[in-house]
């Protein structure tokens, strides 16, 4: 059983990672991105199917983390690339 | 008894990893961004949903059992909301070319 | 060779590539987000070598903060007129080479050391039960080498000094640019208002439990700082005014409580940075607090940059 769960948490992992591609061509940062948070999601699946299989200490913690943070990347993306906080914009609204 | 909870694991698991296989071939393949969005979600929400609903038996502890159900709504949260995000910046993007 | 050393090796050879492409992507964004991607993949490589707490921090610090703060940077640098011309090849080889020649010598290093590998930390572990500790990483940053990171966290606050000091002389004291725009998506403030309170109870809960289980106050300062930078991007709440006494004395308050409870040593057990036994856990805790106080601050001020205004009448 502890067997078939990591073999499960390096298919998802090898996977994800293989979407990585994205990261490559693009088109748009924002595919990019998107590949990252398959990444992350991807990550969190395998950490927990991880931590089942062999009982180590703390990758749920790792794992739950991940969980607060694959949004957080993202979100400042975004808020980036769509020209926020500039200071000469400011107080012009 | 035993055999039929690993069984129900194993199958929801198995779903999972197909739902990751899935979102991951749509990335790769699919045409345009807001297609690709469309897939990653899916496989955000259900790849890891169906993976937590295969370890909940396995669970030790109730508190470990809700602490895995609390971490799948984390991130329903934050993959909902940055799609929604991601979909306005195209948008706005797409207007704007 | 086994299942796991062939997942080892695809994981390490993932890296490796994704590393490749972020040195060689042409865009700054490009290379932020193949970074992010890198920070991710080595907290799972961390995990791989049983090391939660480092994972933690890595995807915490090394790929959210880390990843933000570049891409606050490069789009500061994107406004910037071009000044100097790109690097030319001879730089471009000799960074190349250099960097070769390091990983080469590290690789070397760790490949040829003996089997078993000399470490300290059966002994790290058979004095941890004096610290009233039951995690290794934290008895070693904490009570071992304490020294070590009180120092740290002067370095973050002489790093935030840095920051605010590229501000024009007539903004000293006034509030960075915002960090989110002016009317910011409904998701981003639902998402705020959410993930906030709930990430608040975690960081302060990994903090906590980093006495005994991975965790500590890195990690949790980290997720209470993510939270903040969130919280800031969805205009939810302003950067505050560098010049507030009451941010300056929280910034500090880490490694100034840590000073203090080490240069009480003397008093309470004998010498400097000692902690008096059977009352160690309760002072350490005390102490983390502090820091995770300093590192949840430190970072967003970190990201939000110096400051942009004036300070006001």
């Amino acid at each position: 059983m502890t067997d078939a769960l990591l073999i499960a948490a390096g298919i998802i992992l090898l996977t994800v990672a293989v979407g990585l591609v994205r990261v490559l061509y693009g088109p748009r940062d924002v595919d990019r991105m998107m590949a990252v948070q398959l990444l992350g999601t991807g990550g969190i699946a395998a950490l927990l199917l991880a931590a089942s299989a062999t009982g180590v200490a703390g990758v749920e913690n790792v794992a739950l983390g991940l969980a607060l943070l694959s949004s957080f990347a993202s979100v400042a993306f975004i808020t980036a690339s769509t020209g926020a906080g500039k200071p000469e914009q400011t107080g012009d609204q | 008894m035993s055999l039929a909870v690993d069984l129900f694991s194993l199958l929801a698991i198995g779903a999972g990893v197909f739902f990751f296989l899935a979102g991951t071939v749509a990335l790769l393949r699919f045409p345009d961004s807001l297609s690709r969005l469309h897939a990653l979600t899916k496989s955000d929400n259900l790849g890891l949903g169906l993976v937590v609903l295969g370890l909940l038996p396995r669970a030790g502890t109730p508190l470990s059992a809700l602490k895995l159900i609390v971490l799948w709504g984390l991130v329903q949260l934050s993959s909902a909301s940055v799609a929604q995000l991601v979909g306005a910046a195209l948008r706005r993007r797409g207007a704007a070319e | 060779m086994t299942l796991f050393d062939a997942l080892d090796l695809a994981l390490a050879a993932i890296v490796l590539g994704l590393a490749a492409w972020t040195i060689a992507a042409r865009e700054v964004f490009s290379a932020v987000v193949g970074y992010v991607a890198y920070g991710l993949l080595l907290a799972i490589v961390w995990v791989r070598l049983y090391a939660p707490d480092v994972a933690l921090t890595e995807a915490a610090i090394g790929s959210g903060v880390t990843g933000v703060l570049l891409v606050a940077a490069s789009t500061r640098l994107g406004r910037l007129p071009k000044a100097e011309a790109p690097p030319g090849a001879a730089l471009k080889i000799a960074a190349a080479a250099l960097s070769l020649i390091v990983a080469g010598l590290l690789a070397a290093a760790v490949l040829y050391l003996p089997d078993p590998a000399p470490s300290l930390a059966p002994e790290a572990d058979k004095d941890l039960a004096a610290t009233g500790l039951g995690n290794a990483v934290t008895g070693v940053l904490i009570a071992y080498r304490s020294f070590d990171t009180m120092l740290e966290k002067v370095v973050l606050v002489l790093a935030v000094v840095g920051v605010w000091s590229v501000a024009p002389d007539r903004f000293w004291g006034g509030a960075p640019a915002p960090l989110g725009p002016a009317a910011p998506e409904a998701a981003l403030v639902f998402l705020a208002r959410i993930l906030a309170p709930i990430g608040i109870v975690i960081g302060v809960q990994m903090f906590w439990v980093g006495a005994d289980d991975p965790g500590g106050a890195f990690q949790g300062g980290a997720i209470l700082a993510a939270m903040w930078i969130i919280v800031m991007m969805a205009r939810l709440a302003e950067p505050p005014r560098i010049g507030s006494g009451w941010l300056r004395l929280a910034l500090v308050s880490g490694p100034a409580v840590f000073l203090l409870v080490g240069l009480a040593g003397p008093l309470m057990a004998g010498s400097f940075f000692a902690f008096p036994a059977g009352f160690a856990k309760p002072l350490i805790l005390f102490i983390e607090a502090f820091m995770v106080l300093s590192i949840a601050l430190t970072l967003p001020l970190l990201v939000a940059g110096p400051p942009s205004r004036e300070a006001g009448p």
